[in-house]
C-alpha cells in the first residue's frame, strides 16, 4: 500500500506492515490493513442474475450499495457453505475513476498482524494454486504459508467489467 | 494555486460562459428582428462584465480583445455604427473567439496560437469603427458651430471665493461667448434667501477653437460644487436630450430656453424630447454621464456594471448553489424516503389509528420535500435548443442552403447531468439532417417543395422518459441507398430480411456513411455512432421515422434519471425487481399452460418475457404467475413475474461501475426491509432478451 508511510501508527520502525489474515477453504490468507474498512456478518446479499459466478451479488451497507464478491469463487475454487463465521470484509480498491468499496465473502477472518517486510518472500512464478498476479507476496509462519493477496488486482473492477461484458453478450446471443 | 483562487476561476468560468451564451442569443436575435437598444446593451453589458472579470484575473489577452469589442459597440450605442448583417456576424465571430480566449485562459494553456486570429479580428472591428455609417449624420445633430455649456452654482461658491463671472472672463479670452442667459429659478424669496449663497445658473454659446479639455479647464475651480454641461458644436439630439434631462429644472423650460436662444429649433426640441423618452428605459444614468464626459468613464462603467448585475439578478432571480451540496440534499432525501417508508410498514403494522393518520400527514409532505429536491436538478431545454440557432445559422452559410430552425418543447424539463450530456449527440443530429437530409434549394424546388427547408426540435415527456425529437423535411432516408453502403462496407451480408427500422438503424454503427464526399460537416461516419453510444451510456435508444422524399424524424428517447421514481415492486427467481410505475400498464394473471411466449390480450398480440428463465431461477416457481404488462413508447410487452408486491417509492441508487456491463438494470434501490431491490430497464430487458421477443413485438403492430 503507497500510503502506509503516511501512516507510522500502522507501521513500526522495523519495518512492518500489519495485515489481516483470514481463511477460505482451508488455507489461509493476508491481506493489508490500510484497504480494510470494515467486517461484517454475512447476511442479506441480494444476487445480481447474469452477473459471473464470482460476484454474489450486493448489500446495502448503511444505505449504501457494495457489491460482493465470492473470493472462493474468483479463485476458481468451490465455496464453502455459510457459516456463523462466514464474513463479508468490505475493502477500498483503487479503480481508474477513484476508488470503489467493494465486499469479499471469506470463510472468517482470523487475526490482525505486523509482518515485518523482511518475512515476505516473493510470489512463486508457478505452484501456487490461485493466479499469480493476485499474489504480492507469501508470508511464511510456523512452517506454513499464508498468501498475501493483491486486493486491487483480485478486484480489479476493469477485469470484473470485462468478464461481465462476455457474459452478458452470451446472454442476448 | 489557493482552493480560494481556484474556486473563484471556476465561477468565472462558468460565468463568462454564460454571458458569452447571452450575448450570442442577443446577437442572433438581433440578427432575427432587428437591433433593438435594449439588445445592444445586453451584448454590451456581456462583453463589459467579461472585460472585468478578466481584468481581475489578469487575463489580459481577454480584456484586450473584448476592449475592441466593446469599443465598437460603443460605438453603436452612440449611433456613430449601424448594426447591421456584416457587422452581427463580425460580432458573432468575435464571441466565438472570446470563448476560445477566456477557455484557454482559464485553463492556463496559453492564447498565443489565438493572438493571430485576434488581431485579425481587432483589425475588421478597427476598420468598422472608422467609417461610420453616413445615414445618422446631419439629421440628428443640432446646436450649430457653437458649444453650449450649461452651469449651475453650488450653494457655496460665493463662501468658497469663487465667482462664475471669473469664469466667463476667462472664456472669453480663449473665444467668444455669443449668448449668455442667467436663469434665476433657484432664487427664494427674499426672506428665505441667504446672501451669501449662490443661486444663480447660466446657458452659455461659445465659440471657440479651444479643445474640451481647455474649456474644462475654465472650470476647474467651480467644478467640484458646480453642475457643469459641456456640449461640442453639432452635438446629437440624444445629446441633448440628455442634457436637458440631467439639468434640475423642468424639461420644457430649458427646452424653451435653449429654442429661445436659437441653439434648437422647436422641431429639434421636439425631436430631443421624444429621443429622451426612448433613452429613458434603455439609457441607464451611467450612459448619460459617460456620453457627456462629465463623470469618469471607470467610475461610470463601475456604475453601470452594478446595475447591469442587480438587473441580471432581479430578472433571473436565481442561486448559485454548488452541485456538491445539492448531490447531499437529493441523497439526504432518498434517505429520507426509505426510512419513512420504514416508518410506514411499521405504523401499519402497529395498528394504532392516531399513529397511521401522523404517518399518513407526514407522507404527503415527505413526497412534497422528495419531489421538490429533485425539482431542483431539473433545467429546462429550451436553452439546450437555443444554442442550436447558431449552429443552423453557421451551418446553412456554410452549405449554401436556407434552413429554419423551428423550436417546440424548450419548457421540458430534464435532469441537468443528462442535458449536459446530450448536447453533443444533438449537435451530430441536427448536423446531420442538415447535411443530408435537407437538400439543396435547386433540388428542393424541383421536387416541388418550399426553398427554405425546416428543421425542428420538439421534446416532451412520455411515460417516465424524455423525448427528443429532431425533423426535417427534407429527402428522408434511402433504404436502397443504406442497404449497397453496409453490404458494400461489409456491415450486413444480406438485407434481405432486415425491417425498414433494423436498415435505419445501420446508419448508427461506426464508419457507416453515404456521404460520397467527405465534408468538414459531415460524412465521416463519426457522428451518427457518437450518438448511438452516447444515447446508450444515457440508457436511452434512438428512433428513426422516415417518409422518402418527405423527411425524417429521429427520435431520441431517454430515461428521466431521477434519483427517486414511483416503483412497482415485484418477486421473480427468489428476487426482488422494481418497474417505473410509468411504465406499468396493467396486471393481469397468466394462464401458463401454453409453451409460447405471447399471450392475446383482448385480442391484440402481448409477447412477454419471463424473468425466472432469464434470470435463471429455480424451476418450479408458484403455480399462478402475473403478467405484467409494461409499455415503452409505442410498444407493449408483458413481463412475467412470481408475485406482485405493490408500488413503493423508490430511491434510485447507481449500482456502480462494476455493473456497468449489465443493461437490463438501470439501478438498485434499498428496500423497506433493508434489502436490495433492483430496477429493471424494460426497454433494455426486452431487447437483451433477444430478437424473438423484440420481434415479436414489431410484428404485433
Amino acid at each position: 500500500m503507497p500510503k502506509s508511510e503516511d501512516r507510522p501508527a500502522e507501521r513500526d520502525v522495523a519495518g512492518s506492515d500489519q495485515f489481516l489474515t483470514l481463511s477460505l477453504g482451508g488455507e489461509m490468507y493476508a491481506i493489508h490493513l490500510l484497504g480494510v474498512k470494515e467486517i461484517i456478518e454475512y447476511g442479506n446479499v441480494t444476487r445480481v442474475p447474469t452477473m459471473p459466478e464470482f460476484i454474489r451479488g450486493v448489500i446495502n451497507l448503511r444505505g449504501r450499495v457494495v457489491p460482493v464478491v465470492d473470493l472462493a469463487s474468483r479463485f476458481g475454487q468451490s465455496t464453502s457453505p455459510v457459516s456463523r463465521f462466514t464474513c463479508i470484509v468490505i475493502v477500498e480498491v483503487a479503480t481508474a475513476a477513484g476508488t470503489q468499496d467493494m465486499g469479499i465473502v471469506v470463510d472468517s477472518v482470523r487475526a490482525v498482524l505486523a509482518i515485518p517486510d523482511a518475512d515476505i518472500e516473493p510470489p512463486p512464478a508457478f505452484g501456487a494454486r490461485i493466479r499469480v498476479d493476485f499474489i504480492r507476496g507469501m508470508w511464511r509462519a510456523d512452517g506454513r504459508f499464508a498468501i498475501i493477496l493483491d486486493v486491487d488486482r483480485v478486484l480489479s473492477v476493469d477485469e470484473i467489467c470485462e468478464i461481465t461484458h462476455l457474459g452478458q453478450q452470451e446472454l442476448a446471443a | 494555486m489557493s482552493d480560494d483562487l481556484t474556486a473563484a476561476l471556476a465561477s468565472y468560468a462558468e460565468e463568462s460562459r454564460e454571458l458569452l451564451e447571452a450575448m450570442e442569443r442577443a446577437l442572433l436575435e438581433m440578427e432575427a428582428d432587428g437591433p433593438e437598444p435594449e439588445r445592444v446593451n445586453a451584448v454590451f453589458r456581456a462583453a463589459h462584465t467579461i472585460k472585468g472579470s478578466g481584468g481581475l484575473f489578469g487575463f489580459d489577452e481577454v480584456v484586450a480583445f473584448t476592449h475592441e469589442v466593446e469599443t465598437v459597440l460603443e460605438a453603436v450605442r452612440q449611433g456613430d455604427i449601424l448594426m447591421d448583417g456584416s457587422l452581427i456576424g463580425l460580432l458573432l465571430e468575435c464571441r466565438d473567439h472570446m470563448t476560445c480566449l477566456t477557455d484557454a485562459s482559464v485553463a492556463g494553456t496559453g492564447t498565443g496560437e489565438l493572438a493571430t486570429r485576434g488581431d485579425a479580428l481587432a483589425a475588421r472591428l478597427e476598420s468598422r469603427r472608422s467609417m461610420p455609417d453616413s445615414g445618422g449624420g446631419s439629421g440628428n445633430s443640432a446646436g450649430g458651430d457653437s458649444w453650449h455649456i450649461s452651469l449651475r452654482g453650488g450653494q457655496d461658491l460665493f463662501r468658497d471665493g469663487m465667482d462664475p463671472l471669473n469664469v466667463f472672463r476667462y472664456l472669453g479670452t480663449i473665444g467668444e461667448i455669443v449668448r449668455i442667459t442667467t436663469l434665476v429659478d433657484r432664487v427664494p424669496h427674499l426672506s428665505a434667501m441667504d446672501p451669501e449663497s449662490c443661486y444663480l445658473g447660466f446657458e452659455l454659446d461659445f465659440r471657440t477653437d479651444a479643445s474640451k479639455a481647455e474649456i474644462a479647464e475654465a472650470f476647474d475651480f467651480i467644478a467640484a460644487e458646480s453642475e457643469i454641461h459641456l456640449l461640442p458644436p453639432c452635438s446629437k439630439l440624444s445629446d441633448w436630450a440628455q442634457v436637458i434631462r440631467a439639468l434640475p429644472e423642468a424639461d420644457e423650460k430649458v427646452g424653451s430656453l435653449l429654442v429661445s436662444s436659437g441653439m434648437l429649433t422647436r422641431n429639434e426640441l421636439a425631436r430631443a424630447l421624444e429621443y429622451r423618452a426612448t433613452a429613458d428605459e434603455s439609457g441607464p444614468l451611467g450612459e448619460l454621464l459617460v456620453e457627456q464626459r462629465v463623470v469618469p468613464r471607470e467610475a461610470a462603467d463601475a456604475a453601470l456594471g452594478r446595475r447591469a448585475s442587480a438587473a441580471a439578478s432581479r430578472g433571473d432571480r436565481f442561486v448559485r448553489v454548488d452541485a456538491g451540496k445539492l448531490e447531499q440534499l437529493i441523497t439526504l432525501v432518498g434517505e429520507l424516503v426509505i426510512s419513512h417508508a420504514v416508518v410506514t410498514l411499521a405504523s401499519g403494522r402497529s395498528g394504532d389509528r392516531d399513529l397511521h393518520e401522523a404517518v399518513a400527514t407526514s407522507t404527503r409532505f415527505v413526497e412534497a420535500v422528495r419531489d421538490t429536491a429533485l425539482g431542483l436538478r431539473m433545467v429546462q431545454i429550451g436553452e439546450t435548443f437555443g444554442r442550436f440557432q447558431r449552429v443552423v445559422r453557421d451551418l446553412s452559410q456554410e452549405l449554401g442552403k436556407k434552413i429554419d430552425l423551428d423550436i417546440s418543447g424548450g419548457d421540458t424539463e430534464l435532469d441537468k447531468s443528462i442535458i449536459d450530456r446530450i448536447a453533443e449527440p444533438l449537435t451530430h443530429l441536427v448536423r446531420n439532417a442538415m447535411d443530408h437530409g435537407i437538400e439543396p434549394v435547386a433540388e428542393r424546388l424541383a421536387a416541388g417543395k418550399a426553398p427554405s427547408g425546416r428543421l425542428a426540435l420538439n421534446a416532451y415527456h412520455e411515460t417516465g422518459s424524455i423525448v427528443i425529437e429532431v425533423t426535417d423535411d427534407g429527402r428522408g432516408l434511402n433504404r436502397e441507398r443504406i442497404v449497397a453502403k453496409a453490404t458494400a462496407s461489409g456491415l450486413v451480408t444480406d438485407a434481405a430480411d432486415l425491417s425498414d427500422a433494423e436498415v435505419y438503424q445501420l446508419i448508427f454503427e461506426p464508419g457507416f456513411t453515404t456521404a460520397e464526399q467527405v465534408s468538414n460537416i459531415s460524412g465521416r461516419g463519426v457522428g451518427m455512432d457518437v450518438v448511438r453510444r452516447t444515447v446508450e451510456e444515457l440508457r436511452g435508444s434512438v428512433e428513426i421515422e422516415t417518409v422518402p422524399g418527405q423527411g425524417s424524424t429521429l427520435r431520441v428517447r431517454l430515461p428521466l434519471t431521477l434519483a427517486i421514481i414511483d416503483g412497482f415492486l415485484i418477486e421473480a427467481a427468489d428476487g426482488k425487481f422494481v418497474l417505473p410505475l410509468d411504465v406499468v400498464e396493467e396486471c393481469v394473471e397468466l394462464d401458463d399452460t401454453s409453451p409460447q411466449d405471447y399471450v392475446s390480450l383482448r385480442g391484440e398480440v402481448l409477447p412477454f418475457l419471463r424473468l425466472r428463465e432469464l434470470f435463471g431461477g429455480p424451476e418450479e416457481g408458484p403455480g399462478r404467475q402475473s403478467l405484467v404488462v409494461v409499455r415503452q413508447g409505442a410498444s407493449r410487452a408483458g413481463i412475467v413475474a412470481d408475485r406482485l408486491l405493490g408500488e413503493l417509492q423508490t430511491v434510485i441508487k447507481p449500482l456502480g461501475e462494476l455493473f456497468s456491463p449489465v443493461k437490463w438494470v438501470s439501478g438498485c434501490t434499498v428496500l423497506g426491509t433493508g434489502d436490495v431491490g433492483l430496477i429493471l430497464d424494460v426497454h433494455e430487458l426486452i431487447r437483451s432478451a433477444g430478437g424473438g421477443a423484440t420481434r415479436a413485438l414489431h410484428a404485433a403492430h
